[in-house]
């Protein structure tokens, strides 16, 4: 009794800890300007929304002491990032599955090299590639255009597509392809009457999975696009300081409205995350 | 009777169009700028410079190789991921082993751990400047409650290390988690019970049937997250203002962007991209193993 007790002590300290942060990023996004300064820091403070206020809003003070009200480029960068991120994800699902699926059905010479020559762009430091493509981009003239992160985002979840579509498709039983074969199915037709529909739901978790790394990309945005396009990520980092200081009450803030979509696909995912973070390695 | 319009098409040709728009992917984005760089890192090419570019040998290998800085800059990776990976397994796998039993709210419990692996490490990087803020941050506010002095977190080479290394604990002792927990979750309960009737110790039941049952896995997700701390860039660059400490990803990107010296930065580059490929070349050696044993 005594030990079912204190194990379940240690899990809510574990689960305290880890939490802390998040929940510190959610009371500093409600203080004030001044709770936020204050050293100590404040547990008890009375709360403002004026911070959300400022995820749509933009508030200038001008030399003169007047106020300007207008409206914040922080819903554009939203908009921005969910469609880069919604059409790499498109390209690297769809692209991805159909890989995938040779690889898993087709006897392919060098399969086991292209396969982890395919794993290994994956493990390439971003700032090893950026410097060329940057160059590159430049040349091509993709650089600052949202279709040149599209490009990026979409190889670079290239290899996660590729290799967690396969894990899914292979537990597929040919047999099925098979039967519709001898019923006079094209390969192709079969691909698409029997395969496409049993892979929906691991098709749908790879899309959140590469949607979520599209969303989440800094280094490539800051290099190749800083404010054009401007993206979530590098306005919240880039968030203006303030004659008194780094706005962390409104970086609090805008960072809620961005990580909460995260957070719920988390939970949407959790059957799918072991398989997703080691892609389909383990399943 | 379906159609038979894609009768004409064989596998052989099928399987060729399904997988040549991937290659074609990575050969324009990954593969042909590296033989890009490849080729600058033999000159004296700036980005954004109109000077003419020139060939200058092995030069830019010899003054990465010779350069002192270029040297601490691998030392601090080194300690960085020796470090981090080594913490993550530790913290990684005691919340597996609390969490490997039957409890009321588990899968809640495991999910809201895994939370911080998910989130963008910028914004992570940047929310946390502010708990580490030497002033206002809360991580001195419970350091002074507990009668500690205070500590320039993010302004100083050793504390701004221990920083960097809390948040990436933070974020990824729950990847190591979620792969021991799936591990120990899959060692069959006989072999406790039949070491329990031996009155085999906690510890021979440890050494003896958790961790050779649970090593191939702990081996997965050690070579991810080394692979990963290796590449780590924009988490630390933003929290401790670009400061220390500056990884060799971080020099990269000062040299290329920074300083306009794009040729040293290709150099060391490769030379970085051989480490990772080696590395890789044991983490995709292994996992073949894994995928046969299927």
């Amino acid at each position: 009794m005594l030990k079912a007790w204190s194990i379940r002590i240690a899990v809510l300290v574990v689960l305290a800890v880890f939490l802390f942060p998040l929940y510190w990023m959610v009371l500093t996004s409600l203080k004030s300007r001044i709770d936020v300064g204050t050293s100590p820091p404040q547990f008890v403070f009375k709360p403002t929304a004026a911070n959300y206020a400022k995820v749509v809003r933009k508030v200038t003070r001008t030399y003169d002491g007047r106020v300007e009200v207008g409206p914040s480029d922080f819903p554009g960068a939203l908009c921005n990032s969910l469609v880069i991120g919604a059409l790499s994800t498109l390209a690297a699902v769809v692209l991805g599955t159909l890989s995938a699926y040779a690889f898993s059905r087709f006897r392919i010479p060098g399969k086991g090299d292209l396969l982890f020559f395919i794993l290994s762009t994956r493990m390439l430091p971003p700032v090893v590639i950026v410097v060329p493509v940057y160059a590159m981009y430049t040349a091509v003239g993709l650089r600052q255009t949202h279709l040149g992160l599209v490009i990026l985002y979409a190889a670079f979840n290239m290899s996660f597509a590729v290799w967690i579509m396969k894990s899914f498709i292979d537990e597929i039983p040919r047999e099925f392809e098979e039967a519709a074969l001898c019923d006079g199915y094209s390969r192709w037709q079969a691909f698409c009457k029997v395969v496409v529909p049993q892979i929906y739901p691991g098709a749908a978790a790879t899309a959140i999975f590469c949607m979520i790394t599209a969303w989440n990309e800094y280094v490539f945005a800051m290099v190749l696009a800083a404010d054009t396009p401007l993206v979530a990520p590098y306005r919240i980092v880039n968030t203006q300081v303030t004659t008194s200081g780094t706005a962390f009450e409104e970086i609090a803030a805008l960072s809620i409205v961005f990580l909460l979509p995260v957070v719920i696909a988390t939970f949407l995912l959790r059957k799918h995350l072991l398989r997703g973070v080691t892609f389909g390695i383990v399943k | 009777m379906p159609q038979r319009r894609f009768r004409s098409l064989s596998d052989d040709r099928l399987k060729f169009l399904l997988i040549a728009p991937t290659l074609a992917l990575l050969l324009f984005i990954v593969i042909y700028p590296l033989i890009r760089s490849l080729v600058w890192s033999f000159t004296d090419y700036g980005i954004g410079s109109n000077a003419a570019v020139h060939y200058v040998g092995l030069r830019n290998y010899s003054k990465v190789l010779s350069d002192g800085n270029t040297w601490l800059r691998f030392q601090t990776t080194g300690k960085v991921v020796v470090l981090a990976v080594a913490l993550e397994f530790m913290v990684g796998f005691g919340i597996a082993l609390l969490l490997n039993r039957h409890m009321r709210g588990r899968g809640v419990i495991t999910t809201l751990i895994l939370v911080p692996m998910m989130l963008c490490p910028a914004v992570v990087g940047m929310f946390w400047r502010y708990i580490f803020d030497a002033n206002c941050g809360v991580a001195n506010g419970l350091l002074v409650i507990m009668g500690f002095e205070r500590v320039e977190w993010l302004s100083k080479p050793g504390p701004a290390l221990v920083a960097a290394l809390v948040v990436d604990v933070w974020m990824w002792s729950p990847f190591v988690m979620l792969i021991s927990l799936a591990g120990l979750s899959a060692i069959p309960k006989y072999l406790y019970e039949a070491a329990e009737v031996d009155r085999a110790s906690a510890w021979f039941k440890f050494r003896h049937i958790t961790l050779p049952l649970v090593a191939p896995l702990l081996i997965v997700a050690l070579l991810f997250r080394t692979v990963d701390t290796f590449k780590l860039f924009d988490m630390v660059w933003i929290l401790t203002y670009e400061g220390e400490p500056l990884m060799i990803s971080a020099q990269i990107y000062k040299d290329a962007f920074r300083a306009r010296d794009t040729a040293v930065a290709c150099a060391t580059a490769y030379i970085v991209l051989v480490i990772v490929i080696a590395v890789s070349n044991i983490f995709i050696r292994y996992l073949n193993r894994v995928q046969l044993k299927d």
